[in-house]
């Protein structure tokens, strides 16, 4: 059983590699063909889940890059992790591809859709299948190709191009750090795979673990839109909503939290690196959750609220043993949720002809009934409404902040995650007024061919899939009651879970703190939002919102400091090597040989100036040379 | 005869039987294709025939030539030149393929001149690669540089004459160093056996003994040869203006294939000839190595236009495979061995579809293209898969190589290697900018849109866009399709590739590691 789970990743490969070579013959069938892949590897991971054990179990497909003593395989391990990873990656992701069939409908390239999905799910499942860093580095890049793909999806729209490219340059900067991470470990480790470098770390230099730390943790940053690479995940709404979904709310940007859980042995022994994860964790968390209160695009504002997410998880699994547990488990309830809310908000806008503006929405309740009551659960879910998912997932990644041992951390990140709490609350309250409750702002809608338009509720196809992660977003909750048996799964891949013994507040007061500070969240926001009538045109705003709005200007720092310098250093290199390097040669050739005229006549004058080029190269290097030797 | 002297020389025959052709193009293209599909077929044995764990030099023969300077023309191959050999033979079939369709040939003159040309050129440099007398090796380095000057002078753009004569002239004085620091190697090998000699593996035993002073002279005279073939910034300056004006299947000829002579040089001659000169100036080469990635790398960002592009992509490739040359760890060399073999393939492809769209539109500029996924979408992919291959994402053929060179390098040379790795960034947004800006976006362009109002500029009433832009056709898809499987293949499986060169690679890095060590090597 466990010696073929390389079928997990065989059904969606087959099915890529079908839909993409296959071309047009497969527009037929195609979509349903990319669904019953993702369904076959949901059913095999189910048998798996019930066969093994939780315990590690490596197996190597074939050796990968031998060369001399490296040996990097291309291999699997099967362990609670893996497996439950797999289970949300195939299951969260089949609903989705169903769903799909239903709002790509309109669209004549749907089964290169379908195509594109199940080579994310290929790549999102040997990555997180993958036995040594080399084969998590395959499928890290793998599902960043198929996020740049997807997003760009809408390729004609110079928007939708652009944000495809900025998150695939911005998650480069990422798979640089695991790149290096990885080189590190060969260097001092003399290997790749997870059971050696595991092994291997007592004996190697605290400084060498540090830094292998965080180069893993940038890697993380990259992909799961932590500060400072947290720019791109927002403009990667400009995909199509089960993009939105799967990729950029479910599963690939919870990549980062699978790797630093993955790689627990490592954080282990390196208490700093612990440190700056809970503070990229604690930061984003925050800002993540300021910048959500500030937009009036649906989709932006959950963009936002995932980036905030993700900041609890990255919290979490950097509190070490106590916490490792509690990430993955609201890695999952999130998972639910929030690709829940984000199907809703594809439902809203397939019925309001792709608007996002929730200025331009208003008393949905009525016309979508069925996306209400699924996203309204999901709303519930999110702001951590008593027992349900997010209430018990969230509350414990906050006590477990508030339990370490040094006091000023207790303080600063547990009331980090607390304020975050009350914030969340406020922006996602905010934005179920403004879409489904008070007077319909919406007027006259015209489709693109012409026709009237109204707001409808979704087919089945849609609403199903809806419904189905509704009740895992209400019911998942109760999965994790049963005192910590998640946890205990877990153990096997992250160590047995520590309860959090002392802490600056009591643990049992710490849901009520939580309850309180979100229900002041949703009272603000109704005061604000609900009680008044919203405008449907911009209003002069403040410094604080303007800055929100502006992303806390994350992009104008790229901007100015990357992006700028660098078209203005590439363009001045063009000129030096153009006019420079070698119009050097030939105006010194031109300036020895007497007339430039006859230079550019004569071939005679092309050897003069490319002999000279030659001395002059030659010079450069004696020159070099002599100060590598006395240097 | 051996099954190597056959390969060198069916290509020439084929060179003059399709010289022969020349009142018939039709007939010269299919004979030229059958003799470099015939050549490709006896690549396969001779690979099957190579034992990996063997003596270095296989396949060998020798004749006498100049008998007073114990001159012969011997060949021989080892890994190294085998793999170079094998992707020589890949690509000249394709090459022959795309004339009609990329490459469109002068008025008034024959296919058959111009493939002659390119089989004359396809034996000379599997026989640079498989020479083992270091005299041979210089006549054959020079001499091949003829018939590229003829194909790229005749055959090429606007400004063909002053790109052709630029790329001869470097590499010719390039050559003419390198043949005083052979001389020179000659002489120590007289004054160390008492007579003088040419032959590879006697120098190779002789020559290290050498004084490093002596040494480190007749290392920078190969080095300044093999850095402008390479090419290392800051001898590049000819490869910008002769990839650029060269027709696309010489271009890929001389970027996927002459150019490597360059890095084959390194491996082949400076480092087992001048093993302490080598691990001497290594911080200079690697200085120069990852000045090329960045260098290379930002200037590929500025380009605009896309054949000047390509050229700056492998100035900054070049660095990479210099930099794992001269780490001397296992890993990092046969990383950059292999990537000799994947930039082929790679650029090769890049250079390809870049040809298939510059064939549709007429113009070599980037901004008069885009939006052009819309018209073409199936070259759109395939131009995308050139450029992930390029920007060596894993799961391609130029990830394996890449990350081995950094890996290896790393080992070794730690601070050269990180700085390296920010060409990593960059080849993401060279490509990709590219690549929004011709595929991606409405359509518009006037390459595409016919403005101008040139040839084919009969508009397609649904877009607007030129009669002439269409989709790939099935003989385009029957030029990138082995590309496609083997940049994939090599992606997932490159273990026959990684055999063929680790033991060769282990030895070369043995001589280095066991060389007297005159200064310690760090950083």
């Amino acid at each position: 059983m466990i010696a073929s789970s390389w079928l997990l990743v065989a059904f969606p490969a087959l099915g890529a590699l079908i839909l993409l070579a296959g071309g047009r013959r497969t527009d037929a069938w195609g979509h349903l063909l990319g669904c019953a892949t993702v369904l076959a590897s949901f059913a095999y991971g189910v048998a798996l889940f019930f066969a093994s054990d939780g315990k590690p179990t490596d197996t190597t497909l074939y050796s990968w890059m031998p060369v001399a003593d490296l040996q990097v395989d291309l291999g699997l391990r099967i362990d609670a992790l893996s497996l439950v990873f797999v289970l949300l990656i195939t299951g969260v992701g089949s609903l989705i591809h169903i769903y799909a069939i239903g709002y790509m409908s309109d669209d004549t390239d749907r089964r290169r859709f379908f195509g594109y999905f199940n080579l994310f799910v290929t790549a999102m499942l040997i990555l997180v299948l993958g036995d040594n860093f080399v084969s998590l580095y395959l499928g890290w890049e793998g599902v960043g190709l198929a996020s740049y793909l997807l997003i760009g999806w809408y390729q004609w729209k110079p928007s939708a191009a652009t944000a495809a490219k900025k998150a695939f340059i911005m998650n480069r900067v990422g798979d640089v750090g695991l790149a290096l991470a990885i080189f590190l470990m060969w260097k001092h480790i003399g290997s790749v795979s997870y059971t050696e470098v595991f092994a291997g770390i007592g004996d190697v230099d605290s400084g060498v673990i540090l830094a292998i730390g965080l180069l893993l943790l940038l890697g993380a940053c990259g992909k799961s839109g932590q500060f400072p690479l947290q720019a791109w995940l927002p403009d990667a709404m400009e995909g199509p909503t089960p993009v939105s979904a799967l990729i950029h709310a479910a599963t690939m940007v919870t990549a980062g939290v699978y790797l630093i859980a993955r790689a627990n042995p490592i954080y282990n022994a390196t208490p700093n690196a612990q440190l700056a994860v809970v503070i990229i964790g604690a930061f984003t968390l925050l800002l993540g959750a300021i910048i959500g209160c500030a937009y009036d695009d649906i989709k932006k504002v959950l963009a936002y609220s995932t980036v905030s997410q993700i900041g609890y998880m990255m919290l979490a699994v950097g509190l070490g043993p106590i916490g490792y547990a509690l990430g993955i488990m609201h890695l999952l309830t999130h998972g639910f949720f929030k690709a829940g809310l984000f199907l809703g908000a594809g439902s809203v806008m397939h019925g309001m002809n792709d608007e996002v503006d929730m200025r331009k929405f208003g008393g949905l309740w009525r016309t979508m009934p069925i996306t209400f009551v699924t996203f309204g659960i999901g709303y519930l879910a999110l702001i951590g409404f008593p027992f349900s998912a997010g209430y018990f997932s969230k509350d414990a990644i906050i006590a477990a902040a508030f339990a370490q041992e040094e006091t000023w951390r207790a303080w600063v990140f547990g009331g980090a995650a607390v304020l975050g709490a009350g914030l969340t609350a406020f922006y996602m309250t905010r934005l179920m007024l403004m879409t489904f409750f008070g007077k319909r702002r919406w007027t006259e809608l015209k489709s693109e061919d012409g026709r009237d338009f109204h707001p409808h509720e979704s087919p089945p196809v849609m609403t199903i899939p809806m419904m189905i992660l509704a009740i895992g977003s209400a019911g998942a909750g109760a999965f994790f009651v049963f005192n910590g048996q998640l946890a205990e799964w877990l153990a096997p891949s992250l160590g047995a879970l520590q309860e959090a013994e002392h802490g600056v507040v009591p643990h049992s007061a710490v849901p009520f703190i939580v309850v309180g500070i979100s229900a002041l969240g949703v009272l603000l926001a109704w005061l604000i939002f609900g009680r008044r009538e919203i405008a449907v045109e911009r209003q002069p705003v403040g410094a604080v919102v303007r800055a929100a709005r502006s992303d806390l200007y994350g992009n104008a720092l790229n901007e100015a400091v990357f992006a700028r310098p660098g078209t203005w250093l590439s363009r001045a290199l063009v000129y030096v090597d153009n006019k420079g390097v070698d119009g050097f040669v030939n105006g010194l050739a031109a300036l020895l040989g007497g007339s430039s005229g006859r230079l550019r006549r004569l071939q005679t004058g092309f050897v003069r100036s490319y002999a000279l080029s030659m001395l002059v190269g030659s010079f450069l290097l004696v020159g070099l040379l002599l100060m590598v030797r006395f240097a | 005869m051996t099954l190597l002297l056959a390969i060198i020389l069916l290509p020439l025959v084929g060179a003059v039987a399709v010289a022969g052709l020349r009142a018939n193009d039709r007939l010269a293209t299919a004979a030229a294709f059958g003799f470099s599909l015939v050549t490709l077929a006896l690549v396969a044995p001779l690979w099957l025939s190579y034992d990996p764990d063997g003596a270095r030099l296989q396949q060998t023969s020798s004749i006498d030539w100049i008998p007073p300077f114990d001159i012969h023309i011997s060949f021989g191959i080892d890994g190294i030149a085998l793999l170079m050999i094998a992707v020589i033979g890949v690509l000249v079939p394709m090459i022959i393929g795309l004339l009609g369709f990329t490459d469109k040939l002068p008025e008034g003159r024959s296919a058959g001149g111009y493939l002659s040309l390119i089989l004359v050129q396809q034996s000379l440099t599997i026989a640079v690669f498989a020479a083992t007398d270091v005299f041979l090796f210089y006549v054959l380095f020079e001499v091949m540089l003829i018939p590229m000057y003829f194909l790229i002078g005749g055959y090429g753009g606007k400004g063909r004459q002053y790109a052709a004569v630029k790329f001869f002239l470097y590499s010719f004085l390039g050559g003419l160093i390198m043949l005083a620091a052979a001389i020179g190697a000659y002489v120590h090998a007289a004054d160390e056996l008492g007579t003088g000699t040419f032959d590879w593996e006697t120098l190779a035993q002789v020559v290290p003994n050498a004084p490093l002073t002596t040494q480190i002279w007749l290392f920078l005279g190969f080095f300044l040869a093999f850095a402008v073939k390479a090419p290392l910034v800051p001898f590049h300056t000819w490869l910008p203006d002769a990839a650029g004006e060269a027709p696309i299947g010489v271009a890929v000829l001389l970027v996927g294939v002459l150019d490597k002579v360059g890095t084959f040089g390194f491996l082949r001659y400076s480092i087992p000839l001048f093993p302490d000169a080598s691990k001497e100036l290594a911080p200079l080469v690697l200085g120069l190595a990852v000045a090329g990635v960045l260098y290379g790398s930002i200037l590929a960002a500025g380009q605009q236009d896309m054949k000047r592009f390509i050229a700056y992509v492998s100035i900054a490739h070049f660095g990479f495979i210099a930099l794992g040359i001269f780490a001397f760890t296992a890993q990092a060399q046969v990383g950059a061995v292999t990537y000799m073999l994947n930039h082929s393939l790679a650029t090769g492809m890049l250079i390809i579809v870049i040809g298939m769209v510059i064939a549709r539109g007429g113009s070599t500029t980037i901004s008069a293209y885009g939006g052009m996924a819309k018209l073409t979408p199936v070259l759109a992919g395939m131009f995308l898969l050139a450029g992930l291959s390029t920007l060596s994402l894993p799961g391609t053929n130029s990830f394996i190589s890449e990350f081995l060179v950094l890996l290896g390098s790393f080992e070794t040379r730690p601070v050269f290697t990180t700085l390296a790795t920010i060409g990593m960034v960059l080849a993401a947004v060279y490509v990709l900018w590219l690549y929004q800006r011709v595929m991606q976006g409405p359509v518009r362009g006037d390459a595409l849109l016919g403005a101008s109002g040139g040839p084919g500029a009969v508009e397609a009433p649904e877009t607007g866009a030129k009669k002439s832009v269409r989709d790939v056709s099935l003989k385009e898809l029957g030029v990138l399709a082995p590309l496609v499987v083997l940049i994939i293949g090599l992606g997932f499986y490159p273990k026959p590739a990684l055999d063929v060169v680790t033991p060769v690679v282990d030895q070369t890095v043995s001589i280095v590691s066991t060389a007297s060590d005159s200064e310690g090597s760090n950083e």
